[in-house]
């Protein structure tokens, strides 16, 4: 039992970055955006979320407290994350680029702005790496609640996580919520399923693309923030996101575009990155370290063999809506 | 009353939105390439402002750059050895993408293809006389690199499965073969570091000119694959299966053949690569063999419209930023990896200046702009 509990933990602490991840790009894609700068905007809200509180710390000569780290390392990360989708928004947008091609543009881009400005400030830094103090770390260490956190095997299942895990699930769950219930939420929708039709309905097309666009952006920088300050403890290491941002992309996929079973996609994948340390299968370390990789893989093949009509992608993704050549 | 004959007024003025935006006729080839230049500046000049915020002269930064990769023999080959599998890897991509088939996974097919050339050098250099062994090695590695590019082909052609993702999965899954065989089964005897042999001299390519003979081998691909696109039935198949696939269908193309062969191709194309790598460059195998070269490459391919010899001149130009860079890491403290960021803010730029090449725009109460 201990040890399915200390996996349950374990897979859901790694499934969080690609929650955020898959979340953001949910959002984006169903104004009609196939973003494929996810692990680009990851790499930026990484170094982003990490270097607002570093340069804060190391310019007043402070150590912040650990819930006021966490507000700012967010709000670092999604204004990073949202600056680059709106770069890609305006390429997209307004000046009408190729989707695939310019995501790929925003991946390499972000992948260069982490790994430079992680290892920038890391070079200014006395100790030679870029690092937060003790107090601002611990705001994002597991929390523990009183009561609930001590109920034999649930306390620990479900209440024994980061905050930014429970930020994620509600982030999830208003998503749900909103692309399903809200006037917004359909309105977006429209746009991604048919812009021409929404555009007739008096619906700014462009505004809801860039806002769900920018929006999800920040989701995905608040996921890569989780990755340089609670994976790697608020170290800035080099490359360190690689691969989750393409994982979140896939996992969008196999969540068919619904916030509710990316819940479940993440904690998979979470699993499946993680499994080694739980599950020995006799298997080289470094071919362990495939199979997230491999079981995307396989998800790809499954749902292009069987497609299922309720769970396709939104009819216009990745195609740019010119309204001068409706 | 006055006041309800200026509103009519503004309300008749707004019908006419203040900018519209229309499809241009085909803009001539020099003024789009002066555009396109013009983009370029812009981009350098973004990043002339972050050397300037990052405290340093971004002349004095720039000119470091260019000084160290064509100052002296030395910068200059070593601009060159950075050009090859740039070049080399944007051919690959480039004839994908000409079909719109998305492979970015050349950093995968590169390491396969590594990887097959590093068995023959490590474990058949003494059997093999040495012309015999370094054509095997290259033939091995195209043929592994062309089956990595081969299954996502396979599945794109017969069920359509999402390929930019298949691809660059396959990048991670070949790298972790890398890191294993690394600490393991191609481990150095008598070693505990997970590193594999320097090469026997007889696998390792040969010199002209002071640089890897891998540069005259991918100028000679660089004019097959142009020849292929430009002359050959199949180069012209693949580049209508790109315009619109079910055109290709009407005229009796078998589109998932065409997409097949081409990233069998393709793949084959980023293998031999990764031969060049490793034995002309590298004369080993580690998780840096292909060090990011799949991904630059897509934007050398994209940079050259997909035209391999312009490709020449954009990877000569990426490879200059690259070797820049790194001198400036020394002489400036400037990371590297600021190439990376040049490079995907020049990505940007060219990209918004496709926008001005096909469309104008067109502003409220500019007479005869319709035509």
């Amino acid at each position: 039992m201990d040890i399915f509990i200390n996996f349950f933990n374990a897979a859901v602490l790694a499934g969080t970055p690609l929650l955020f991840g898959t979340l953001g790009e949910i959002l984006t894609e169903k104004s009609g955006n196939l973003n494929l700068g996810v692990e680009g905007m990851m790499f930026m809200g990484a170094v982003s979320g990490l270097a607002a509180v570093f340069l804060l710390e190391v310019g007043l000569g402070i150590e912040i407290a650990g819930a006021l780290a966490v507000l700012i390392a967010i709000a670092g990360a999604f204004i990073a994350g949202a600056l680059g989708a709106f770069i890609y928004s305006v390429l997209v947008v307004s000046l009408r680029t190729q989707q695939n091609v310019t995501g790929l543009a925003l991946t390499i881009f972000g992948i260069g702005f982490g790994n430079f400005f992680g290892e920038y400030f890391g070079r200014t830094s006395p100790i030679g790496f870029m690092t937060v103090s003790l107090s601002a770390r611990q705001g994002f260490s597991n929390l523990s609640i009183p009561v609930l956190s001590d109920i034999p095997i649930l306390g620990p299942l479900l209440f024994s996580y980061n905050i930014l895990v429970y930020l994620a699930v509600v982030i999830a769950v208003a998503m749900a919520f909103f692309l399903s219930r809200t006037r917004w939420g359909l309105n977006l929708r429209a746009v991604g399923e048919n812009p021409a039709t929404a555009d007739a309905a008096s619906i700014n097309v462009t505004r809801y693309k860039y806002l769900a666009t920018c929006i999800g952006g920040g989701i995905c920088g608040i996921g890569g923030m989780y990755i340089s300050m609670v994976t790697t403890s608020g170290v800035w290491v080099h490359n360190s996101v690689q691969g989750f941002g393409w994982i979140a992309v896939a996992l969008v996929i196999f969540a068919t575009w619904s916030p509710k079973r990316a819940l479940v996609g993440s904690l998979v994948f979470g699993g499946l990155t993680v499994m080694r340390f739980y599950v020995p299968l006799g298997i080289p370390m470094q071919i362990y370290d495939t199979f997230p990789f491999l079981a995307t893989i396989l998800v790809l093949i499954v749902t292009s063999i069987r497609q299922i009509k309720e769970h396709s992608p939104p009819a216009q993704l990745g195609i740019n809506y010119f309204r001068e050549e409706r | 009353m006055s006041q309800t004959s200026t509103s009519t007024v503004t309300r008749a003025e707004h019908k006419v939105p203040l900018m519209r935006i229309a499809r241009r006729n085909t803009m001539p080839h020099l003024q789009a390439w002066l555009i396109r230049g013009g983009g370029l500046l812009c981009a350098l000049l973004m990043g002339a402002l972050l050397i300037a915020s990052l405290g340093h002269n971004p002349i004095a930064v720039y000119a470091d750059m260019i000084n160290s990769a064509f100052g002296g023999r030395i910068g200059f080959n070593e601009t060159v050895r950075i050009a090859v599998p740039l070049l080399g890897a944007a051919l690959a991509v480039g004839l994908a993408f000409k079909m719109k088939f998305w492979n970015i996974g050349a950093e995968g097919q590169i390491l396969v293809g590594a990887i097959a050339a590093t068995y023959f050098a490590l474990f058949q250099f003494d059997n093999l006389p040495r012309p015999v062994l370094l054509i095997t090695m290259g033939l091995a590695a195209a043929v592994a690199g062309g089956i990595w590019g081969l299954i996502p082909a396979f599945f794109r052609a017969k069920w359509g499965t999402n390929e930019t993702l298949f691809t660059l999965m396959l990048n991670y899954v070949a790298f972790g073969i890398i890191l294993y065989l690394q600490s393991d089964p191609w481990r150095r005897p008598g070693t505990d570091f997970p590193i594999i042999d320097m090469f026997d001299l007889s696998a390792r390519l040969p010199r002209l000119f002071g640089i890897h003979i891998g540069w005259v081998l991918v100028l000679v691909l660089t004019v097959l694959v142009h020849l292929y696109l430009a002359r050959s039935k199949q180069g012209f198949q693949l580049s209508v299966v790109g315009q619109s696939e079910n055109t290709a269908r009407y005229a009796g193309m078998n589109v998932g053949r065409v997409i097949m062969r081409t990233m069998l191709l393709s793949g084959a194309i980023a293998g031999f690569v990764g031969f060049m790598q490793v034995s002309g460059a590298d004369f080993t195998l580690n998780e840096t063999t292909a060090g990011g070269v799949g991904f630059t490459a897509i934007t050398v391919a994209w940079l050259s419209h997909l035209n391999p010899v312009i490709m020449i001149l954009v990877a000569f130009f990426i490879a200059i930023l690259e070797r820049g860079s790194i001198r400036i890491q020394t002489t400036f403290m400037i990371p590297a990896t600021i190439a990376t960021v040049l490079i995907g803010i020049i990505l940007f730029f060219m990209l918004a200046c496709e926008f001005f090449i096909n469309y104008r725009l067109i502003f409220r109460g500019k007479k005869g702009a319709e035509s």
